[in-house]
């Protein structure tokens, strides 16, 4: 551990902040709270609002686990890891079940979370009207006036243009029934592990300077239509090349030597955890 | 009969002012008004005690030199700019005993999305541009509660074929239409919930004239057809004579006179309104 920087790299003055903000987007659930985005050590764009989320939250008992895509080992990973546990000096993992903040780009692990846990989301572009009104004073009275037919509207276009709803991910949900909310672009798969989460969700947008939060117990609606459900990707008949797990989110992935198409769980922790189980059983 | 008699809008001394007004100028007159600005504060009377009633089917054309305060009057009927003072009442909306400008915005939200609809001058204003035209009138549609895809697409071509755009074109962005192919994607959008008041602001003006002429033929045979009321503001006293039944004419953010058109037309009283009709090539 670094004792040249104050526990958690921020100042307690900075911390406080972004608890704060953070409360305020609990209790208002979905709602984007504007905060002071600090300067950090890694570029905005990077993660820099999920990473503000957990250095303002850990403390000396929790246990940090940071996935990028996915994935636990990535570079992004690595370094926010790093930089967490050199100034903290918690420690890190990579088991979904043992951790109690979770730090994730763009996906909700596999193994369903707990209500001791913290699910942190990094968010790119916080406001799900953006595409349609690009003026943030005009959003902010779209969603205090409860206007959102843009957002309905978006997915209209797209079944117009392509014969359904194209959100490869960030599909928009309604929180609690009031507001709007992008999910982070985590894949529609996703979007239903967030309803009714016993883990609390806080998404931080650094560049954007936004938290919102979804609270343990909250009803998450994935928008659509009465005509076109809102459906998750399928796997269906599909299962990982290395583990054999199916009902998970798979990467496909395409050997350019041979062109033969194969699936491989995303979730490279999860995909490890079910190896393991499965290996004391095997002829070795 | 009395049915008959139960105007559809009801709008009561709407003052719309920009600027604070000083002492002198308190009252909305003063000797020292340039037209209806103050030239001490600087303060302009936009519109200036407007009283009108418009009745179920009716055409109520409303004519003025520009700067006279009738796009400022439209912006306010249509909640896009509040009103300083005044009544309005629509007798859709909870039997016109609510003042429309004192509800709430998501109330006058529901009130354009569910009982009125606009076309304004300038199709920037009423399109997304880089949406297809029937996403435009699915807009409104999503706007007014509805959830149904199949439905809003029948619907919007029924109406995108009414305003006789090709039925291959309703997927094109408006951005790539002419000026009266946008302008008539408006009326489309307005019309598209059915509303009983339909809000048109110098629909014509720009176009070419026979763009202008099918416009107002559409606009003309919708309204018989759905028996729409219509607030339809123009400079062009053509467009006021093949459309309107009763016409107000306004000068300086007043209402001066009003009538039926062929009176206001035949035998105008006031002096500008007598240099309006004289001037009428």
């Amino acid at each position: 551990m670094n004792t040249a920087y104050n526990f958690a790299f921020f100042d307690e003055g900075s911390k406080r902040e972004i608890r704060r903000a953070t409360l305020k987007a609990i209790a208002i659930p979905g709602y984007q709270v504007p905060f002071a985005s600090r300067e950090m050590p890694i570029g905005r764009g990077w993660g820099t609002g999920g990473l503000q989320l957990t250095l303002s939250l850990i403390g000396k008992n929790d246990v940090l686990k940071v996935i990028d895509q996915g994935s636990d080992e990535s570079v992004n990973a690595v370094n926010i890891k790093k930089l967490v546990s050199d100034t903290t000096g918690v420690a890190t993992t990579d088991h979904t079940t043992e951790a109690t903040l979770i730090q994730s780009r763009h996906r909700i692990p596999e193994v369903p979370l707990k209500k001791n846990q913290i699910l942190i989301l990094q968010v790119p572009l916080p406001e799900p009207l953006r595409y349609y009104e690009p003026s943030e004073s005009e959003t902010k009275k779209l969603h205090a006036e409860k206007e959102y037919s843009g957002a309905w509207l978006m997915l209209f276009e797209q079944i117009m243009k392509y014969g359904s709803m194209t959100t490869g991910a960030d599909h928009p949900v309604l929180v609690h029934d009031r507001y709007v909310m992008a999910p982070s672009p985590i894949p529609r798969f996703d979007n239903p592990k967030m309803h009714e989460s016993e883990a609390l969700i806080l998404l931080g947008a650094g560049r954007e300077k936004k938290v919102y939060a979804v609270p343990p117990y909250t009803k998450v609606v994935s928008l659509d239509f009465e005509d076109y459900p809102f459906e998750p990707e399928s796997f269906l008949d599909k299962h990982c090349r290395l583990c054999g797990s199916t009902g998970v989110f798979l990467d496909e992935l395409v050997d350019e030597g041979t062109n033969e198409t194969f699936y491989q769980c995303n979730d490279t922790s999860y995909c490890i955890e079910t190896l393991n189980e499965v290996e004391p059983f095997g002829v070795k | 009969m009395a049915e008959f008699e139960v105007p559809v809008l009801s709008i009561k001394n709407l003052n719309k002012q920009f600027g604070s007004g000083c002492p002198r100028c308190q009252d909305g007159e003063s000797p020292s008004f340039v037209k209806n600005y103050c030239p001490i504060c600087g303060t302009v009377y936009a519109c200036r005690d407007v009283s009108f009633d418009v009745f179920p089917g009716e055409v109520l054309g409303i004519v003025g030199e520009s700067g006279s305060g009738k796009s400022t009057l439209m912006q306010c009927l249509y909640f896009d700019q509040e009103v300083t003072a005044g009544e309005a009442y629509l007798a859709d909306y909870h039997n016109g005993e609510k003042n429309l400008f004192q509800e709430s915005s998501q109330q006058q939200r529901y009130i354009r999305n569910n009982i009125m609809g606009k076309v304004y001058q300038n199709p920037l204003l009423g399109l997304k541009m880089n949406f297809s035209s029937i996403g435009n009138i699915a807009e409104k549609l999503i706007a007014a509660g509805n959830q149904h895809v199949g439905m809003m697409e029948n619907r919007g071509t029924e109406l995108l074929n009414k305003v006789n755009i090709p039925v291959h074109r309703r997927k094109e962005a408006p951005k790539n239409f002419s000026g009266g192919m946008q302008q008539r994607v408006q009326i489309a959008k307005a019309l598209s919930n059915r509303p009983p008041l339909l809000l048109l602001d110098e629909v014509t003006t720009g176009l070419d004239l026979s763009v202008q002429a099918s416009v107002l033929d559409l606009i003309k045979s919708l309204q018989r057809e759905l028996n729409i009321s219509i607030v339809l503001v123009s400079h062009d006293l053509g467009v006021i004579r093949m459309l309107a039944d009763r016409t107000l004419v306004m000068l300086e953010g007043r209402v001066i006179e009003q009538g039926l058109t062929d009176q206001i037309l035949e035998d105008p009283q006031h002096p500008y309104t007598q240099q309006l009709v004289h001037s009428l090539l």
